[in-house]
């Protein structure tokens, strides 16, 4: 009986049943997804950009607050959003795309255990001066990094960023390996981002708390905020 | 009456015969003009009223101009023009400090740019390298590696007034406003 009602709800006019609600404004790029998935659609149609809160984004800029003059690395690729938002704040940019870089410096992922790549990625992409940066958003990027990248890449992060300053890092919380979107991040203000999808790529490790507390086991404290997205904002404190 | 009202009731000797006409001049066949299958492209904006260094010349070496400059081809070195606008086309190939007072890049730069205004980084350029100006703007599209630093152009000061100072060590460059505004563009 229950059934029959959701069945009348869904109905379109042409008499035909479909279970496809349509997505709300405010509903997650992952449901958008799942729906776009479920309808047959195209792997390569890209969600339209979403606009949401990060209280990860708000907890990194409330650490930040009342400074200026610091130098901030933004690991999305140079927006005039992010410059603006950063710039208007008074700090100094440093702009890298460690996912675009991904590809420059990787043939694919199984090629990321390669030690002088490895090496030749940190020179490209981390190459800065010990104890040089106040605030890195690393964004998605480190979930499409296998293991020995990874942990190389979160070591240079390490030396480079300064004691006491906060890096935020997005994961998604998946329990198994699967193909994952990768995102444009821009900052609207000081808690609101907007997210538009560039690709879909295969999630370097299955990322959990504990795994993420023994990734930045040398960094002081790790803060993590589940989003209804099933996404991991992560502030780490050097 | 008939002063002001003079009418010519004879109508002006005529020449009895029309003069013949010019023989025809002899027809000239015009040769069609050689039209390119490609549509014709006005210059860009940024390339007119410009000194040009067009897509197949490469120079090595340093290169500075009192006028807006369009580099279409390959430079490595040093580009300067402090005083105006250096355009970077989308053939352009530059591994090269930049110091102007606006940079459009359209094309690929490897180096720093400094200017005294603005940087314009247009979709589908490329430049990795450090960026000192006052203000910038940078299109979707378009890769950027490096730092951005803002410096605020100082005011200028109009009139300059007397000031008792002490006496100063001899300097080589003189303190007029046109140097202080200079100064603001130095490198870090």
């Amino acid at each position: 009986m229950l059934s029959e009602r959701l069945r009348s709800l869904f109905r379109r006019d042409n008499g035909t049943v479909s279970y496809e609600p349509k997505p709300a404004a405010s509903q997650s790029t992952a449901a958008m997804r799942a729906v776009a998935a479920a309808s047959g659609k195209n792997r390569n149609q890209r969600a339209a950009p979403v606009t949401r809160q990060s209280r990860g984004l708000e907890q990194f800029f409330y650490n930040l607050r009342d400074i200026v003059g610091l130098s901030i690395l933004d690991c999305a690729g140079a927006n005039q959003d992010n410059i603006d938002f950063l710039i208007n704040l008074g700090h100094k940019v440093y702009s890298q795309d460690l996912v675009r870089n991904l590809d420059d410096c990787f043939q694919d992922i199984s090629e990321q255990t390669n030690p002088g790549r490895i090496e030749y990625f940190l020179k490209q992409n981390l190459d800065y001066p010990p104890e040089s940066i106040d605030g890195a958003l690393l964004w998605d990027s480190l979930q499409f990094m296998s293991a020995p990248l990874l942990n190389a890449v979160v070591e240079r992060l390490f030396e480079v960023m300064k004691p006491q300053s906060y890096l935020l890092a997005f994961f998604t919380a998946t329990e198994k390996m699967t193909d994952v979107p990768s995102h444009s991040f821009r900052i609207a203000d000081n808690k609101t981002i907007v997210l538009a999808e560039r690709d879909v790529r295969p999630a370097g490790q299955v990322f959990n708390n504990r795994s993420l507390e023994k990734l930045f086991g040398k960094f002081e404290s790790v803060k993590f905020f589940l989003t209804r997205e099933s996404l991991r904002e992560v502030i780490v404190r050097r | 009456m008939s002063m002001w009202n003079k009418k010519e009731d004879t109508p002006a000797p005529r020449p009895a015969s029309v003069p013949p006409a010019p023989p025809p001049a002899p027809e000239i066949k015009k040769e069609p003009t050689p039209v390119s299958s490609t549509p014709f492209r006005a210059p860009d904006a940024e390339a007119r009223n410009a000194a040009t260094i067009g897509k197949s010349v490469r120079i090595v070496g340093q290169i500075f101009a009192k006028e807006d400059l369009y580099v279409d081809g390959d430079v490595e070195g040093t580009i300067e023009s402090q005083e105006n606008k250096i355009t970077i086309g989308p053939n352009g190939r530059v591994q090269a400090s930049i110091r102007a007072r606006d940079v459009i890049i359209l094309g690929q730069v490897q180096g720093n740019v400094e200017t005294s205004d603005k940087v314009d980084i247009r979709k589908d350029a490329k430049l990795v390298g450090d960026i000192t100006t006052a203000r910038i703007s940078i299109e979707d599209g378009a890769l950027f590696k490096g730092s951005i630093d803002i410096k605020k152009p100082e005011p200028k000061v109009s009139t300059p007034t007397p000031v008792a100072t002490p006496p100063r060590p001899v300097e080589t460059t003189s303190h007029t406003p046109a140097n202080t505004g200079a100064a603001a563009t130095t490198t870090r």
